[in-house]
């Protein structure tokens, strides 16, 4: 278990308070100064000896990302863009809330850093829309940091200047996409764009842009002020460092925790949610990492242990680490559908195959629920699944798909006993 | 399901008032200043806000002389994102969140609560005009579900006998204080291991 | 240039080609929906999807950049599966109404359908239902047919640049609509019917009217403007049931304008369809030699002084040519006027009234400036190519005089004459634009050519150009917009008179004889007068005739019309002439047959060999006319003050054809409701 001297969030609770003083003793803001005055190469390298992977969901290597990010020509008046993914909203996921309103300035000093090393004078902050109190405090810390020169012109005395701004999402899942995101700052609907050229080039307004989730750059000053070796021995090898994993569904205490990577999933269930309700053995099934990630069976949860690789190579991924438990009173089915439902609901309507593939997989998993369906569909309904996962100008196809898989994977001969059952009832 | 529902009795006119006018000056000011049309989602909140929770279409004709952007391009903007109204939504409009983290931990108990405090059918007003409800998406409360938005404050670790409360507090106006209606702060744990304040 | 491997075979493309260009270099045929040579990509329809090494996942070839090295497959099993899946997609929410559905026949979802699809649906619940839309009085929408692939939107913005038409909702609830159900306040609308993949949005006035394997197909040439767009003409039996863009990337790529395409059920209503003679003060309906007894007997009286002829703005070169012929050779008169209303010209050069930048070279500017023009209304499919300058190139555009909303942003410099005198005396700001500009365009418009400023507008123009080196072989900058189609042809074949002179002869009190050649505009005094009218529809003109005489539309005749950049086009025969109707030139020469002095043509060939021998320069086809711009004079003019005002112009109604259509007249209310609820709230 992680030892509290080695959390990086500090307040994940709320115990302390959110304002520039507490979060000053908490560390924040320790010498800032000094860590921007070491380079941009320092800091990138850093970065990447940590091997931080983005908390957003699709684990892309931090430092890597930011070195894309093209050198600034002094003559190009084209600026550079740092873009904060706020818009959580990957199912079973709520730690950037926990970010934006108690360790805010964990964020914006992340901001700071990370906007000096990719050449970006302006930071946006897309926070979806439902999270209002949020970027109220969001909103009180910047213009506190701004009142004590952390952040404006010459940002924290390094003559460097930087500008930070809140945008408010409005109910859109697929905002969480960073091509839609920045569709979505320039005023227009949250509809993903066609890659390449990838935002590092063409990004918000057309210039390169980074964007990165809120955990990412939140640990990024205590990476720096504690190193990335510090930081890369915690878990293993490209899964490093702490996480903050969300635990919900159908736990005794559900709670988000900040965990070593790698950590074993029992023992995030078992010791910091307070168990399964029912008990270990009433546990049906996992879904380790946000509505998007495969579920895993009881019998993979047993051991599974949370980190990128390991979840792949269990068919599924760590995502948002974004732990649903669901334990045997649940349909498992019905969890399901609902999750299509969701995509259903979220999809952007842009591209064919999510816009007609969405709807039509839920419709067929309320089928299979209610037991109207014949067995043969379930090898449509896979099928199907197959035809949108990478077939999407986004992610979303393989978010939307892989649940489905997941079901089929690992439950198809219940699933199948129910549609026997009721066939036979026909008969 | 099908698209967003438009009210059919518009009002003719809207115009921003003048303290949003003023907030409209800071709002614009955050982007550069050729691209105004960042300022659509801000000015459709803003509209919505000034305007009963809201938006009439005269509104998104205002917002869209005012940016300089196709009308049409504002009204996408306003039917693709959830959070406008389009449609009048009573004094507290309830959105239960019901995707899977929420569902497994009971929502349908409040939704059918929503049913029968406010009325049968979504986004309907209830009878006094005051409230209405909606199922929404996952509103990224997971750890505190089930959960339900109303307006802008989300009321978190919901039960039955907290919810009645809630609605009982629509009806006469004494919502209870938002956040965990179990007394939690955030996300901890009810027994904690780690971070306990000295 | 990048080299890439399509199936096996190596290819090279240029740099910035995409991987679908590739493909097609290679031969392959890659399917598509969304994707439009001439819109920006959108990459939603994903039926494009290739496999390209290296890429775990099938790529959207519309979309994915040629880079050097790549290996593409386009008929892999993963591409197959792809495809397959992506048709299914789309159908599974499509009507099966294919029977009633007017595309049929020529739907891209039926035919890629065919080709990558399999053979039934898996798909067993309700199909989505959504309602239609109302888009005004050309395009029929039945958007439950909507495959969302966004090329109406992207048209409408790019091309048209009338953003008005949007997705709305989001995910399977996604519309296509245009804001609030208004029409489009464009006059290229209609070409959303021919982009739209499927039968969402179809042709309104067309609608039911026929299916694509029963018309008869003619390629011809537009006249609704001096522009020549490129058409095809769609007749079942005699009559025109519909007119599509022919692509012409010289002229007008693959637009048309919606009078090009909608003003032909005007070509079936209030026809002449037999010769008519005015006896006792009525007109009567006669035979052809009644017609041609009567017209030798009353224009006996008549001397070539006496004898004045004016051309139409419909009319075809080979019937001006027998036209001219008949007024020189039996009238003994040269009193010809192709101008129905008074504005300046210079024939003597071909620079002094043509358009002399090729048209597809427009989007090569980067200034233009209108001088009295509406490109708009007056040649909307300039307009298009205005638009284009600016939005690739970001030409400035100004204008001199109002012309309201040219669907791009325009600077008004005001319509004081005397701006002109500023530019060319290098004390207007436009005067150093003008010489930092590549290559900058005038654009004159006949407004800026009234009579009493048209020859200082043309001379200080030309003057201004002269100053900057703009008057060469290469860039031509000096653009006349005509309006009508038989302008150009009438000024190569000099039918014109010194000053419009002739207008203000035929309205003295001398008693003479006026031969209307299709002219249905110019005003005339019938008083004393013997008026022949030769032409198609009734109207003020016919009406006032002695004699009327039935002539064919030009959908009716084969006729060469030479459009605004002196390019020659031929116009084909789809149809026939209506009742006891007559293909002009033919009426020309059986006239001068029953007066006894007969013009040798006896074939529509020899007529024509004989104007290439006199004007050589209708001989080449589809070719811009050499430059003459070396020998262009110039005038020294005194100052003109005043304005420029740009004339009143009913687009919908610019020719007897379109003031004859119900469809314009539909799009004439539409527009005036759209104005009356602009100006609301």
């Amino acid at each position: 278990m992680l030892q509290d001297k080695d959390r990086i969030f500090t307040n994940l609770y709320g115990d302390y308070g959110f304002d520039l003083s507490s979060a000053k003793q908490r560390g924040d803001w320790k010498d800032t100064k000094s860590l921007i005055e070491k380079g941009k190469d320092w800091i990138i390298n850093e970065v990447k000896v940590s091997e931080l992977r983005g908390r957003g969901g699709a684990g892309f290597p931090t430092g890597m990302k930011w070195s894309f990010a093209p050198k600034k020509d002094a003559n190009s008046s084209r600026p550079h863009y740092l873009v904060i993914n706020a818009d959580e909203s990957e199912p079973g996921t709520c730690k950037d809330r926990d970010i934006l309103r108690f360790e805010p300035q964990k964020l914006i000093e992340g901001c700071l850093i990370a906007a000096f090393a990719v050449s970006a004078n302006v930071c946006y902050v897309y926070i979806r829309g439902e999270y209002i109190a949020e970027s109220k405090i969001l909103q009180k810390a910047i213009d506190e940091a701004y009142a004590n020169s952390l952040i404006g012109k010459n940002a924290s005395g390094t003559g460097f200047d930087f500008d930070m701004f809140i945008h408010m999402g409005a109910g859109a899942y697929i905002c969480g996409e960073e091509t839609a995101l920045l569709e979505s700052i320039e005023g227009n609907k949250g509809q993903p764009r066609l890659k390449p050229p990838f935002p590092a080039l063409v990004g918000l307004y057309g210039c390169p842009t980074i964007v990165n989730n809120v955990e990412t750059i939140a640990v990024v000053p205590t990476i720096l002020r504690r190193s990335g070796k510090w930081f890369a021995g915690f878990g293993r090898p490209r899964n490093t460092g702490t996480k903050i994993f969300c635990i919900s569904g159908n736990v005794n205490n559900p709670c988000n925790v900040e965990e070593e990577m790698g950590v074993p999933l029992k023992d995030l269930i078992e010791k910091h949610a307070g168990g399964v309700i029912g008990g270990w053995d009433n546990l049906q099934a996992v879904i380790p990492g946000g509505s998007s990630m495969p579920i895993l069976s009881k019998a993979i949860c047993d051991t599974i242990k949370m980190d990128f690789d390991a979840l792949v190579e269990a068919k599924s991924g760590l995502g948002t680490a974004g732990i649903v438990v669901i334990d045997k009173s649940q349909d498992i089915v019905k969890v399901i559908a609902r999750i299509a439902r969701f995509y259903k609901h979220e999809s952007c309507g842009q591209c064919t195959p999510c816009r007609e593939g969405s709807g039509w997989m839920w419709r067929m998993l309320v089928r299979i629920q209610k037991g109207e369906a014949e067995i043969a569909e379930l090898d449509m309904l896979m099928d199907v699944t197959k035809q949108i996962e990478g077939h999407t100008i986004c992610a979303f196809g393989e978010g939307s798909s892989w649940p489905v898989q997941g079901l089929l994977r690992h439950f198809r001969t219940e699933i199948e006993e129910r549609l026997n059952f009721k066939n036979k009832k026909i008969a | 399901m099908s698209g967003k529902h438009v009210e059919a009795n518009q009002p003719d006119k809207f115009e921003f008032n003048n303290e949003s006018l003023k907030k409209i000056e800071t709002i614009l000011k955050k982007y550069p200043t050729e691209r105004k049309k960042s300022a659509v989602m801000p000015l459709l909140d803003l509209a919505q806000r000034q305007h009963d929770n809201w938006i009439p279409l005269a509104a998104i004709k205002k917002i869209g002389e005012i940016l300089e952007v196709p009308y049409i391009k504002v009204y996408e903007v306003a039917t693709f994102y959830t959070m406008y109204n389009l449609a009048p939504t009573g004094k507290y409009f309830v959105q239960v969140c019901t995707t899977s983290p929420c569902a497994i931990r009971g929502s349908d108990k409040i939704v059918n609560l929503c049913k029968k405090y406010i009325s049968e059918k979504e986004s309907h007003l209830s009878k006094d005009g005051k409230s209405s409800w909606l199922e929404v998406e996952c509103l990224g409360a997971c750890v505190s579900a089930p959960m339900m938005q109303i307006n802008d404050d989300f009321y978190e670790d919901l039960d039955e006998q907290s919810a009645v409360k809630i609605f009982e507090g629509i009806k006469n106006d004494t919502l209870p204080k938002p956040g965990s209606q179990k007394g939690r702060k955030g996300f901890e744990p009810n027994k904690r291991l780690t971070l306990v304040k000295n | 240039m990048p080299k890439v491997k399509v199936d096996g075979i190596d290819i090279e493309v240029p740099q910035g080609s995409t991987v679908l260009q590739a493909c097609e270099a290679a031969g392959k045929e890659i399917p598509r929906f969304c994707y439009h040579e001439r819109l920006s990509i959108a990459g939603n329809c994903r039926m494009c999807l290739v496999e390209m090494e290296k890429s775990p996942k099938p790529v959207a070839s519309c979309a994915m950049p040629v880079m050097d090295g790549q290996v593409i497959y386009t008929n892999t099993e993963m591409v197959k599966k792809a495809r397959q899946g992506v048709m299914e997609f789309l159908l599974i929410n499509h009507p099966l109404d294919c029977p009633i559905c007017d595309q049929g026949g020529e739907c891209d979802l039926q035919d890629q359908s065919m080709k990558y699809g399999v053979d039934k649906s898996r798909y067993v619940l309700n199909k989505r239902s959504v309602k239609e839309k109302y888009m005004g009085p050309l395009i029929k929408t039945v958007m439950t047919r909507c495959i969302h692939c966004t090329r109406c939107i992207r048209f409408a913005e790019e091309i048209a640049g009338v953003p008005e038409i949007g997705a709305i909702n989001r995910g399977e609830n996604m519309e296509i609509t245009t804001y609030l159900e208004k029409t489009l306040d464009s006059e290229l609308s209609a070409n959303v019917i021919d982009l739209c993949p499927v039968g969402a949005l179809t042709s309104k006035p067309y609608a039911f009217e026929a299916r694509p394997w029963e018309l008869t197909k003619t390629e011809s040439i537009d006249v609704m403007d001096a522009v020549g767009s490129n058409i095809r003409v769609d007749t079942k039996g005699w009559e025109v049931k519909r007119i599509l863009p022919r692509i012409n990337i010289d002229i007008n790529e693959e637009w048309i304008s919606d009078k090009s395409r909608y003003a032909c059920d005007g070509l079936s209503v209030n026809r002449i369809d037999a010769p008519y003679i005015r006896v006792n003060g009525r007109l009567q309906s006669c035979d052809w030699i009644e017609a041609f007894n009567f017209i030798s007997k009353n224009i006996k009286k008549f001397s070539g002084d006496n004898a004045f002829g004016i051309v139409g703005d419909l009319v075809d070169v080979e019937t001006m040519y027998i036209f001219k012929k008949f007024f020189n050779d039996i009238l003994s008169s040269n009193n010809i006027e192709f101008r129905q209303s008074k504005y300046y010209l210079d024939a003597s050069n071909k620079t002094n009234y043509l358009f002399n930048v090729p048209i597809a070279k427009i989007d090569e500017s980067d200034l233009i400036i209108l001088v009295g023009a509406n490109p708009r209304l007056e040649a909307t499919i300039v307009n298009a190519r205005i638009r284009k300058a600016q939005i690739n190139n970001k030409a400035k555009v100004f204008s001199l005089g109002d012309v309201g909303d040219l669907t791009y942003n325009y600077e008004n410099l005001g319509s004081k004459l005397s701006i002109l005198k500023d530019i060319a005396n290098n004390s207007h700001k436009l005067s150093a634009l003008i010489k930092s500009a590549k290559k900058p365009m005038f654009i004159i418009g006949e407004s800026a050519l009234q009579i009493e400023i048209g020859e200082y507008v043309l001379e200080t123009v030309k003057k201004i150009l002269k100053q900057n080196n703009l008057l060469g072989k290469n860039w031509n900058a000096l653009n006349i917009l005509h309006q009508n189609a038989s302008s150009v042809g009438a000024l190569y074949l000099n039918l014109l008179s010194n000053n419009t002179n002739v207008l203000d002869k035929i309205n003295d009190s001398n008693p003479k004889l006026i031969y209307l050649l299709g002219a249905d505009k110019v005003k005339i005094n019938s008083k004393n007068n013997f008026i022949i009218y030769q032409g198609t529809h009734g109207g003020s003109n016919s009406k006032i005739a002695d004699v009327v005489l039935p002539g064919a539309a030009y959908t009716e005749k084969d006729g060469l019309f030479v459009n605004l950049e002196g390019r020659v086009q031929e116009a084909k025969k789809a149809t026939f002439t209506v009742g006891n109707a007559k293909d002009d030139w033919k009426i020309i020469k059986a006239l001068s047959d029953a007066l006894g002095n007969p013009i040798d043509f006896n074939t529509h060939s020899i007529l024509r060999e004989h104007l290439f021998k006199d004007f050589p320069i209708f001989k080449h086809f589809d070719v811009l006319p050499n430059s003459s711009a070396e020998q262009l004079t110039f005038k020294n003019v005194s100052d003109v003050n005043g304005d420029i005002k740009l004339n009143s112009f009913d687009y919908y109604a610019t020719n007897i054809i379109a003031a004859n259509s119900k469809t314009m007249d539909e799009c004439r209310k539409a527009k005036l409701i759209l104005k009356k609820t602009a100006t609301e709230n």
